[in-house]
This record gives structure tokens, C-alpha cells and sequence, in this order.
């Protein structure tokens, strides 16, 4: 809960950042907008708490309070949560992840100390098929750790997003990228897709 | 024992300073802004590194905070600077 | 060899993980060929090394909460150093900043060039729309 929650807080962040066009309208007007950012209010808690490092009530009050006022002064966009979690594929998708992103790391090592200096790139256009803000976000910032690709650049209405590959040698290189993106966004929908966009990627 | 360790932690600062010198060697040629504006990123990552390492080597925990400082803001200049880079429209192709 | 000699071992080799994907970023920053390709030495190599260091600090202070208080700084840096590499290669891209003649595809130019234009032919502020636009 409190991971899943975690990433939600980063893609407030990247939401706002990457879009600067306004596709919600940002007006904090009914009860309903309080309730959507109740997540990124029990974030805050938790990383106050993180911060100093121990769990006491003095903590919980001081972070409550100051969650509140930076969720007023600093305000973002709400999210748009799908309302289902799955823990387990979610730790899957976490196991996973480290495991690529450690071969990422010795191979982009590899490649700076051992390659040739001109290696082929690539600029890799992925169509996604999920609608989601959150699968979108997260699946670019796992791919970017991922071995041979990083986000670029993200069209958010048409869910394409833009990959920088390198050391593409021919049309297999690129395809090997795209499926990692698509094997990548499956698991993050079936973590906290909605139900749409499960059906979506059987 | 200590003569292993010693010699582990004299390789662990040649490859700390050899990473920090490449990465100002990328901050002085350039060629464009944001190549030094990405060596400048490494440079902090490698000292939030080097913090961390030193804690390790010392034993003790006083500079977790400066980690964190430095995790939390390293990134807001590198963003600032590549939106005011994006903006400024600077043509400069990159010759081979 | 006592237990603290094998943790003490096992977090100063955890530390020289981190020393060595450090230079790792270093050398790929000096040796690849364009700003674009620059950013993977940038981002991986030194997330990893983060994390190894995170682990060795916790390992040599045997304590969980030093782990947990040293978790903020992960996922800063999982989070973040990937949209500081998005902010910083777009900025790249569109600026130039990187060498055509390595590219063995790139789907972004004709896409870019479409929306370049249609900002251009509205008559408005080819940057600013531009870049909204496409967000």
C-alpha cells in the first residue's frame, strides 16, 4: 500500500512536470477532490516519518499538519487512481525490476568501458494501450532503468512514449525494446491497472 | 584482515576519483550546455555517493542528512536548467 | 573470522560496487558519442550504486531504521533520475544537441516536425505551444 502510494506521489510530480498543458482542470472545488488526495496525504505522513527515522505520535501530528499545509500551498493536480491494487504483482514487478536494473547498470558499464565509441541509437516510438496517467508515468520511469532505454520524450493524449535506445545494431534491437516496454506496462496494469485496461493487454 | 579492507577502500577512492575527474573532464569540454549540465548530475550523484561511503569507511551515521539534502535537491537544478535550455532555442549542432 | 569481519567485508565490497559503477558513469560520459546517449551513463549506473551504498551504510551501522531513514534518498533518486534524463533529453533533442548520423531509427523527428508545423502555421509561439502541445 504504502510503495504503490509512493510511486503515486512521484507521478504527481512527473505529471506536472512533463504536462505542462492542463488537461484536468486544477479547481479543488467538492468534497470528492479531498477524498483522491488522501493517498498523497498518507505519502507525505510516511515519508515525514521515513525522514526522522522512528515512529512516534509527536511525529504523526507534525507531519499530518504539514502534509496538510503543503498539499494546500503546493497544489497539484489530482490523480486519477484506478481504485484497484494488486500487491503481489506489484512486488512481482519490484523483484523484476531491480534484477533488470542491475544487468542495466553492468551493461551501460560495460559498453562505456569495453564498446566502440560510435554505436547505433535509436529513437523508439511505443504505443501503449493503457489510458492510464500512473501506467504511463511509471512504465517510463521503469524503462528508464531498464537495460538499453530511457524515456525521452511522452505524447500523454495518444499514450506513445518515445525511448531512447542505445547500441541498436539492426530492427531486432529495436523490436527487443518495445516488447520490454509492452512487458513492462502488463505488469504495471495488472499492479494498479484499471479493470478496462486489463482487458486491454489480454 | 585490516590489510584486505585497507587495500579494498584505497581502490573504492581511485575509482571514486576516477569517475569525478571524467565527469569534470565532460563539465570543462562540453561541447553544449547539456552535456555539462548531465556531467554536473554525476558529479553531485558521485558526492551523495562519496558521502555515503565515507559513513561506511568512518562508521558512523552523522552525514545521512546531507545525503538526503543532496538526494532531494540534486535534481530541481538539473530540471530548472534543461526547461531554461529547451526554452532559450540555441541551434547548436554537435559536430562528430 | 568473526561475523563482524564477514559484514564488515560484505559492505566495504557493496561500497566498491557503488565506486565502480561511478567511474562506469564517468568513463561513458567522456566516451559516448552525444549528449542523448550520455544520459544512460547518467542514470543507471548510478542508481544502482546508490542503492549499493544505502545497503552498506545500513550493513556497517547494523540497524534497520538507518535503512529505513535512507529510503527517502532511493526513491528520490529512482524517481527523479529518470524525469531529470526525459527534462534534459527533450531539451537535447530539440535543440540539436545530438548526432543524426548514429541514429538506426528515429521515430520522434517525423512527429516533431508535424507538430512543429501546425504551431507554425496557427501563427503563435512555436516554442511555448509547441511544447505544451505535445506533453
Amino acid at each position: 500500500m504504502s510503495d504503490g502510494n509512493g510511486n503515486g506521489n512521484g507521478t504527481v510530480a512527473v505529471g506536472s512536470a512533463v504536462d505542462a498543458g492542463d488537461l484536468h482542470p486544477s479547481v479543488p472545488s467538492d468534497r470528492r477532490t479531498y477524498w483522491e488526495q488522501a493517498p498523497l496525504f498518507v505519502v507525505l505522513v510516511i515519508l515525514w516519518m521515513l525522514l526522522w527515522g522512528n515512529i512516534s505520535w509527536l511525529n504523526l501530528a507534525t507531519g499530518a499538519v504539514l502534509a496538510v499545509v503543503v498539499m494546500r500551498f503546493f497544489y497539484l493536480p489530482p490523480i486519477q487512481l484506478s481504485g484497484r491494487t494488486n500487491p503481489l504483482w506489484f512486488v512481482a514487478f519490484l523483484g523484476q525490476f531491480l534484477f533488470e536494473l542491475t544487468i542495466a547498470s553492468f551493461q551501460v558499464a560495460a559498453q562505456a568501458l569495453l564498446g566502440r565509441r560510435d554505436v547505433k541509437n535509436s529513437i523508439i516510438a511505443v504505443q501503449l494501450r493503457t489510458r492510464s496517467d500512473i501506467v504511463l508515468t511509471l512504465t517510463a520511469i521503469a524503462m528508464s532503468l531498464m537495460p538499453g532505454s530511457y524515456a525521452l520524450d511522452v505524447d500523454r493524449r495518444r499514450s506513445i512514449i518515445y525511448f531512447h535506445a542505445l547500441n541498436t545494431r539492426d530492427a531486432d534491437g529495436v523490436q527487443a525494446v518495445r516488447d520490454a516496454a509492452l512487458k513492462t506496462e502488463r505488469m504495471l496494469v495488472r499492479a494498479f491497472g484499471s479493470s478496462a485496461d486489463l482487458r486491454s493487454i489480454r | 584482515m585490516t590489510v584486505t579492507l585497507g587495500v579494498l577502500y584505497i581502490t573504492i577512492g581511485v575509482l571514486f576519483t576516477g569517475g569525478a575527474l571524467a565527469a569534470l573532464y565532460r563539465i570543462v569540454v562540453g561541447p553544449s550546455l547539456l552535456d555539462r549540465l548531465i556531467a554536473s548530475d554525476v558529479l553531485l550523484t558521485t558526492l551523495i555517493l562519496v558521502v555515503g561511503a565515507e559513513m561506511v569507511y568512518n562508521g558512523h551515521e552523522r552525514s545521512i542528512p546531507m545525503m538526503l539534502v543532496l538526494a532531494a535537491t540534486a535534481v530541481l537544478s538539473t530540471i530548472a536548467v534543461a526547461r531554461y535550455a529547451s526554452g532559450q532555442g540555441t541551434r547548436t549542432k554537435e559536430g562528430s | 573470522m568473526s561475523l563482524d569481519d564477514v559484514l564488515d567485508i560484505i559492505s566495504a565490497l557493496l561500497v566498491l560496487v557503488g565506486a565502480f559503477l561511478t567511474l562506469a558513469a564517468g568513463v561513458g560520459l567522456v566516451r559516448f558519442p552525444d549528449a542523448l546517449a550520455r544520459l544512460h551513463a547518467a542514470t543507471k549506473p548510478q542508481v544502482l550504486g546508490l542503492i549499493a551504498i544505502v545497503i552498506a551504510v545500513a550493513i556497517e551501522a547494523r540497524s534497520w531504521q538507518v535503512l529505513l531513514t535512507l529510503i527517502p534518498v532511493l526513491l528520490f533518486q529512482v524517481l527523479l533520475a529518470p524525469i531529470a534524463a526525459q527534462m534534459v533529453g527533450r531539451a537535447a533533442y530539440r535543440t540539436d544537441n545530438y548526432r543524426a548520423d548514429l541514429s538506426l531509427v528515429d521515430d520522434l523527428a517525423a512527429d516533431v516536425e508535424r507538430a512543429t508545423s501546425d504551431a507554425e502555421r496557427a501563427n503563435v509561439d512555436t516554442d511555448r505551444t509547441d511544447r505544451d502541445d505535445r506533453a
